[in-house]
């Protein structure tokens, strides 16, 4: 009998981040009304500390307890894209949540304890590590979306995405135990090993397919299962939608990973037929409904549809190439959102929200720096070179046309010009629309500004040489399939 | 005739218990009380799958994981009566109908 403990040295950052949370509750609940700082910067140490642990374990492969949790490349890359995301938010968020009566231990344990639950999904080997990290995330956004307790929006964008979340993990579920029932396995290698030869008409595998495609498109926010998106998107207070944008993109992803790519490469030509279908509407529906928006958090929500659907279109070439694609595509797409929502809670101030488009009226001429920074961060969303933004959408191009899917490379593109329209909306407004009357107090939180210049910025060095971010991506992928 | 029930008739109890579960979420237009109940029950119908998958297999993961799917729901429970209690002292309803402050 092997024994359970061994490499459990590979969970080492997710115990760190558990313990760390814990901590920061504890120290809220002690010195939370005296020392209002120690909790953040607890938090900002413990993200780091865990970057610099992932780190440290890069190249190791195996699995720890028993294969719930899997330690390979894409589980490092993943690891550290989460983490990284989740410090970016914190970066950004402190002055907004001073500023509405939000910094407090929970909202700082919270947002730790669901990049705990992104870190256990991008690691599990097993359905039940799984389905345990998936509701560890869900439960803590379903919390933080209505955290802002006094304000109806925000509850009631709560209380819809806390619903149609329950029933996406619902139907995850569902196929999860059909799965089960056709393996008699919970572990993902063993399920893969036992329906590798599955034929393609045995119709428990179908169903338990679409059930849980239909779960993990319901966890990405793709269409026709985005309804929660918009709304939850809106009202959520800023720092949240910045979080719910980020790190759980990368963590859906992996459960993609784990649960198709791996769980089910034998039966690739279902799922992948059912992407197609997520893919089209997507682009569809995400870039033409953006298109009616007024507000802009509800109108970068629609975008990450449309975004999702570029990354589909990654899962749908299949290759190693196309999902490596794909990872380079939601890393990317989760930097830009950090930024895009990351503009919206720096420009923001007490009592304003700065999240209309019409809000943004001039602002280079009253804030040159941040509207440049928009400027990049819209460009690099359209996929206007020599943002990075162009080269994920280029990947996935390249890849779809590889595996033989021109048309759909030809849909995305033409989706992409009409997402274009939008975001060049949003530069417009910014750059040749006069500004409002009264003039914009220039002043902001120093460290906001400089988490936005720094991410902004990197949407553009990333453009100008994207090779190494391509190539660590890339490397994730070789061990999955 | 009284015999011990087959598997396919435990999974066609599961699926029922689950699409009355679907249903109740989407044609549910009057208490969001009920929407919860429906959530539950799609969680339960999940674990009549497991537990008689585990039963005709032979095998205990799918009972372990029953435990760890009630455990979870007890939890999503707890925050979703949360979420509802809040909204209700914002909006003084919990009416499905009166859920339209965010839309387009």
């Amino acid at each position: 009998m092997q024994n359970p403990l061994v490499h459990w040295s590979f969970a080492i950052p997710e115990i760190w981040i558990l313990v760390m949370a814990c901590v920061v509750l504890l120290v809220d609940l002690f010195w939370g009304k005296t020392q209002r700082d120690l909790g953040f910067w607890l938090s900002i140490f413990c993200l780091t500390g865990a970057m610099v642990l992932t780190a440290a374990e890069m190249g190791q492969t195996g699995s720890a307890f028993y294969g719930q949790l899997l330690m390979d490349r894409f589980t490092n890359t993943a690891d550290l894209a989460v983490e990284l995301l989740g410090l970016l938010v914190l970066l950004y968020s402190r002055r907004y949540l001073m500023l509405r009566g939000l910094y407090r231990g929970e909202v700082l344990a919270l947002l730790l304890f669901g990049v705990l639950g992104a870190m256990v999904m991008v690691s599990g080997g097993n359905l039940l590590s799984l389905y345990l990290g998936l509701e560890l995330l869900a439960l803590s956004q379903y919390a933080l979306v209505a955290i802002y307790r006094d304000h109806l929006r925000a509850t009631e964008a709560g209380l819809k995405y806390f619903i149609l979340g329950a029933l996406a993990s619902g139907l995850l579920l569902y196929g999860m135990s059909l799965l089960y029932g056709l393996t008699g396995s919970l572990g993902i290698q063993k399920i893969g090993a036992s329906l590798s030869g599955a034929s393609p008409d045995n119709y428990v595998l179908i169903v338990a397919l679409v059930f849980i495609v239909a779960g993990v498109a319901f966890k990405l926010g793709a269409a026709p299962f985005h309804m929660w998106l918009p709304d939850a998107y809106q009202g959520a207070p800023t720092p949240v939608t910045l979080f719910m944008a980020s790190a759980p993109k990368i963590a859906a992803f992996a459960l993609f990973v784990r649960l198709l790519a791996q769980g089910n490469a034998g039966s690739m030509a279902i799922w992948q037929q059912l992407f197609v279908a997520l893919a089209v509407l997507s682009l569809l529906i995400g870039n033409v409904v953006a298109i009616a928006q007024t507000n802009l958090k509800r109108m970068l929500a629609y975008s990450t549809i449309s975004n999702i659907g570029f990354l589909a279109l990654g899962i749908v070439a299949g290759s190693q190439n196309g999902l490596a694609s794909a990872l380079f595509y939601a890393v990317v797409y989760a930097l830009m959102a950090t930024a895009g929502f990351g503009v919206i809670v720096y420009l923001s101030r007490e009592g304003f929200e700065a999240e209309e488009i019409d809000d943004f009226r001039g602002l280079v001429q009253q804030r040159p720096w941040p509207a440049f920074l928009l400027l990049l961060i819209m460009f690099s969303m359209a996929g206007v070179p020599p943002t990075v933004g162009f080269y994920a959408k280029i990947a996935v191009f390249q890849a779809l046309v590889q595996a033989g899917f021109v048309w759909l490379a030809v849909f995305g593109v033409l989706m992409a010009v009409v997402g274009a329209f939008y975001y060049l909306r949003v530069v417009k407004v910014a750059f040749f629309d006069p500004p409002p009357e009264g003039s914009r107090p220039s002043g902001g939180d120093p460290l906001a500004g400089l988490t936005l210049s720094v991410n902004g910025l990197a949407l553009l060095v990333l453009g100008i040489v994207p090779a190494p971010l391509m190539a660590f991506c890339f490397h994730a992928l070789q061990e999955v399939m | 005739m009284m015999g011990t029930p087959t598997l396919a008739s435990w999974l066609i109890l599961g699926a029922l218990l689950f699409s009355i579960g679907v249903t109740g979420i989407f044609l549910n237009r009057k208490n969001v009380i009920i929407l919860l109940m429906a959530i539950e029950l799609l969680l339960l119908a999940v674990n009549i799958n497991l537990v008689a998958f585990s039963r005709y297999l032979g095998n205990l993961q799918g009972q372990i994981f029953v435990f760890f799917v009630l455990t979870v729901a007890a939890a999503e429970a707890a925050i979703g009566l949360a979420i509802l209690v809040v909204y209700f002292r914002n909006r003084h309803s919990i009416n499905v109908d009166d859920i339209d402050e965010l839309r387009g």
